[in-house]
């Protein structure tokens, strides 16, 4: 029988549009479920009649949502509520790694403007002030010193919403003007970009130019570590290079996007990233 | 198949391939696209990017 998978997504992008044509060659019975229009009843529902659901959604906090119901209700998902939970917000991805063991940027959180500027001044300049939950290169703040920690802290308070007072303060790296984008699916790493930037924010969102990235057994075991870290899955990873500790892990991202890595590595990500969809719905993962 | 940019009014050529939700850049204007229509094609502006939208 033809697996049913729902793709649940915001807007079809080139990601999505490749992931529903891999679906449709392997002769699966997708259906898109738009997350503008969809309606969960809590109390009754006939979700399981998905064999897996792909969450696409470009909001973090609909693709949160659905999945907790989803789980809620015995649907398998790709990925997870916990994995969305972890990678969505960054102090929970940075406690995850560093309990595994896995190689992370020194990080701090505070609560007050106050306690912030008192963690910043004993890391020392510069440090990066992050949203917990913000993608897209969004609102870093690289701080060089006391004035910009200030300036930066008052407008966090005043301008932002309650979770802007969460501040998730991170060591700044002397990356080689570049970090790694990887690509795990399941337990293998599949392929790795770097991302070039003359800027200290290297998301290719932001204009990073990406070349392909050997995976070394070093890579490959740093990223499966830190996917499974965080609940294993389908996951990008953002890799820092560090001039005196290596490899770091600085974030990692649960709807990843690959349009400009699937050329640029000669790895068909749509199509392994659909043979792990296939699998969870088979109930082989 | 082709349909109408509503910013600005160019013609643009459509995908055969082309499905529903998808996203397409007006060539004209620049402007973010959403074909929510495909009989006949029909394109509206994309929802703008919120605060936690991403990856």
């Amino acid at each position: 029988m033809k697996p049913k998978v729902g793709v649940l997504l915001s807007r079809v992008r080139v990601e999505e549009k490749l992931l529903i044509q891999e679906l449709e060659k392997r002769n699966a019975d997708s259906e898109i479920l738009d997350d503008r229009q969809i309606v969960f009843d809590i109390q009754g529902n006939d979700w399981r009649r998905y064999d897996v659901v792909l969450e696409r959604c470009v909001s973090h906090s609909r693709a949160l949502y659905s999945l907790l119901l989803f789980r809620d209700w015995g649907v398998p998902t790709v990925n997870t509520y916990e994995v969305a939970e972890n990678c969505g917000n960054k102090l929970l991805t940075t406690s995850a790694l560093v309990r595994a063991g896995v190689p992370t940027p020194v990080t701090k959180i505070a609560f007050t403007p106050e306690s912030a500027l008192a963690a910043i001044e004993e890391m020392g300049y510069p440090v990066v002030l992050k949203p917990g939950v913000g993608s897209w290169g969004r609102l870093l703040s690289k701080i060089n010193d006391r004035e910009a920690a200030e300036t930066v802290l008052e407008h966090k308070q005043v301008l932002g919403s309650y979770h802007h007072s969460i501040y998730y303060i991170q060591e700044y790296i002397e990356k080689p003007g570049r970090d790694i984008r990887a690509f795990v699916v399941g337990d293998e790493t599949i392929c790795a970009i770097y991302r070039d930037s003359s800027h200290w924010i290297t998301n290719t969102a932001r204009g990073g130019v990406a070349t392909n990235c050997p995976v070394t057994l070093e890579l490959h075991e740093l990223c499966v570590a830190g996917a499974k870290a965080i609940g294993g899955g389908v996951v990008a990873l953002d890799i820092f290079e560090d001039p005196h500790r290596g490899l770091l892990v600085n974030e990692i991202n649960y709807t990843m996007e690959f349009r400009n890595s699937i050329d640029t590595t000669g790895v068909n990500i749509p199509a392994r990233v659909v043979d792990y969809v296939l699998q969870v719905a088979e109930g082989n993962v | 198949m082709s349909a109408e940019c509503p910013e600005c009014g160019a013609e643009i050529e459509l995908a055969g391939d082309t499905i529903v939700h998808e996203i397409v850049v007006c060539p004209d204007c620049g402007t973010e696209l959403e074909v929510i229509d495909l009989d006949p094609p029909t394109l509206a502006h994309a929802p703008d990017e919120e605060e936690d939208w991403g990856e």
